[in-house]
């Protein structure tokens, strides 16, 4: 029982991490039909950014704060009128064709500029244990689930509770009606991106300081992330985070009571059951689409 | 008089040819985890080998003759493995170098081996050496006999009377883990939790939980740099305390760099250090870190000695053949007063295995400390 606990925490954990990711996703897709299959790779890149500012001499926190900057003038601005807005006009395949293309690109700079070696990253969370319940939990594991938490409840707020949110939401419903109650939509499309690029720099500055700073270390994340967007509903936020939770939460549970080759397996095995039972995901609403 | 010329002039291109090709560079071939997840391993050896040869043709070459080396990148991969061996063999080079990874050694010693040229490598699965291959050498101990030193180290000084066992599932890991559990067998050591994870892990929370619920006396961890330090970091994370214990791969540099405090404690058996109190290995570490600007681990000094084998070998037998290059060294020792490359006495025996002194090291405050020099046998 106690182990099935601490399961739980470090699977809830990683699985809130997949969240973060995941909810960039299904924001994407609402807002601009974009599968952008790099969203591994973004997560990857923003903490070489604020490891190439820290080599540069400058304390963490400034790397923190000008590697955020950073992802969201590249993985955000940059990503969209670089490669979204020229290839969306030629449909959802290409576009996202190119995304695994940008993918591929980026891995390969990563490893040019830095090597194929991974390298360590600091923890934003100290080291140490608390006990709770008379178990011992480790700082970091409630750090990355406290912090992940509090960034998915502010995101939902901002989406339900506020102007922004609900022209964000207008725009991905409908972005012609949007268009024509006044909503701008282009800027909240670019918002989305935005959005989008924090997410992913702050899932890399959780995730980093456990699975160390490698070219490759996006692969895993985006597998995880596209899938938890799935099972939970592409076409909601709340989809992905109760995919997200929950692919973290199965994945550990494999790998402790399946077995270690086969804990890839089992999210993949629960993705295909969705599809055929029901293909809109846990928390998605059916889409209808005319041709 | 004019095909006299033109016979004249053939024979001058000919032997010129002759001449060029007797004082041409001696070619290697290295294939090596450039990339991928044994990256660390690679680079480490590849620089290794590029600081020997840049030293010895600094000094006039091997008999006179300039070493060149070609990298050619395995990926981490058996399968692009063994298609760049193929291709260095097609090359014809005077000895074959690496790969690193057990895996990808146990694929490609054949091709060698067909090819008649001798390989030196840095894999350490037991087996390697087992089957007879006459053309493949160690750079450093395999399971078969550094396996036993961890064994007796953990019964001895550790008094674990129950061990977790985390290993990785390749041939290196496979190969350890067989070995060591037929070793804790013969000192009545209960596995606690056999634990197989997978090449390139990223995430060992389940694993370490699992650890935790078999509540060992000690954890004997067997994995590749890179997770080694992942593990270590769960570990902590965790708040795991028992022992944890390991080969090479636990304590190296790289591990010590990327795990930073959750690697203070852990304790291993190695074959090379550069913290090994020798002064040629200070000497070497000093070298590698002005020319790299970093502390390489134990597969830097592999590296490095596969070149200075080549060197003493070659200079035992006067002349540069690679046919009789394999037979030469099976037997032979090479002794640091003669060969300074070599770091420290060696002796190779019949099936390429290697004989030397080994440590037994804890890693303290970010720092490899010798515990105990383990002296070589013969």
């Amino acid at each position: 029982m106690s182990n099935l606990l601490d399961l739980l925490v470090a699977g809830l954990a990683t699985g809130a991490i997949y969240a973060l990711v995941a909810v960039g996703f299904t924001l994407l897709w609402q807002t601009s039909q974009t599968i952008n299959f790099a969203q591994g790779e973004f997560v990857m890149l923003p903490a070489f950014l604020m490891l190439a500012v820290m080599h540069a001499g400058a304390p963490f926190w400034l790397a923190v704060i000008l590697g955020i900057l950073l992802s969201l003038l590249l993985l955000g601005l940059g990503f969209k009128l670089l490669l979204v807005d020229p290839m969306l006009r030629h449909g959802v395949l290409p576009l996202a064709i190119a995304t695994m293309a940008l993918a591929i690109g980026m891995k390969e700079a990563v490893k040019q500029f830095f090597s194929a070696e991974a390298s360590p990253f600091p923890s934003i969370v100290p080291a140490g244990d608390v006990s709770i319940l008379g178990r011992v939990v480790s700082l970091q594991s409630l750090g990355v689930l406290a912090l992940a938490i509090a960034v998915v409840i502010g995101l939902t707020l901002l989406l339900n509770r506020t102007s922004i949110g609900h022209q964000m939401q207008a725009t991905a419903q409908n972005p012609t009606v949007a268009r024509i109650i006044g909503v701008p939509v282009e800027r909240m499309i670019l918002l989305t991106f935005l959005i989008n690029a924090f997410l992913v720099a702050l899932a890399s500055l959780l995730i980093t300081p456990i699975y160390l700073a490698k070219f490759s270390s996006g692969e895993v994340l985006g597998q995880a992330a596209f899938i938890a967007a799935i099972v939970g509903g592409f076409n909601q936020v709340r989809g992905a985070i109760a995919g997200g939770l929950l692919i973290g939460v199965v994945d550990n549970l494999a790998a402790a009571y399946v077995s270690t080759q086969y804990r890839a397996a089992v999210p993949l095995a629960l993705l295909i059951i969705i599809i055929l039972f029901r293909p809109q995901g846990l928390l998605g609403r059916p889409e209808e689409r005319t041709v | 008089m004019r095909s006299r010329i033109f016979a004249g002039l053939l024979l001058a291109a000919v032997s010129a040819g002759a001449a060029f090709a007797q004082g041409g560079p001696i070619k290697l071939a290295d294939v090596a985890e450039l990339s991928g997840g044994g990256a660390t391993v690679g680079n480490n050896w590849k620089n290794g080998i590029d600081l020997a040869i840049e030293e010895i043709n600094a000094k006039g070459g091997l008999l006179g003759r300039k070493l060149e080396v070609t990298h050619a990148d395995s990926q981490s991969n058996p399968g692009v493995a063994r298609a760049q061996v193929q291709k260095a063999l097609d090359n014809e080079p005077y000895v074959l170098l690496g790969p690193g990874y057990s895996g990808s050694v146990k694929v490609t010693s054949p091709l060698a081996a067909e090819a008649g040229i001798a390989q030196i490598m840095g894999g350490e699965a037991a087996e390697l050496t087992q089957g007879g291959n006459k053309f493949l050498f160690r750079t450093s101990f395999g399971q078969q006999s550094s396996m036993p030193k961890v064994a007796k180290y953990i019964h001895d000084e550790l008094k674990a009377k129950s061990v977790a066992i985390v290993w990785v599932n390749n041939d290196f890991g496979k190969g350890g883990r067989d070995v060591i559990t037929k070793e804790f067998a013969k000192y009545n050591i209960k596995i606690a939790a056999d634990i197989s994870t997978e090449a390139g892990q990223a995430d060992f929370a389940a694993d370490v939980s699992k650890i935790k619920a078999a509540a060992p006396d000690a954890v004997f961890i067997y994995l590749n740099e890179e997770e080694s330090a992942r593990i270590l970091k769960e570990l902590k994370r965790q708040a795991i305390t028992v022992p944890l214990v390991g080969e090479t791969t636990l304590v190296g540099q790289k591990v010590v760099e990327l795990a930073g405090d959750a690697a203070n404690g852990a304790r291993g058996h190695v074959g090379l250090t550069t913290d090994a109190p020798v002064d040629l290995v200070k000497a070497f570490r000093e070298k590698f870190v002005k020319k790299y600007n970093y502390v390489p681990d134990h597969n830097g000094l592999k590296g490095y000695l596969a070149i200075y084998m080549i060197k003493a070998t070659t200079e035992k037998m006067g002349k540069v053949d690679a046919k009789r290059f394999a037979d030469t060294l099976h037997g032979l020792t090479i002794k640091a007063a003669s060969e300074p490359g070599i770091l420290m006495d060696v002796t190779f025996d019949e099936k390429g295995d290697i004989d030397r002194q080994g440590f037994l090291v804890e890693i303290v405050e970010g720092k490899q400390v010798v515990k105990q020099v383990l002296p070589k046998l013969n």
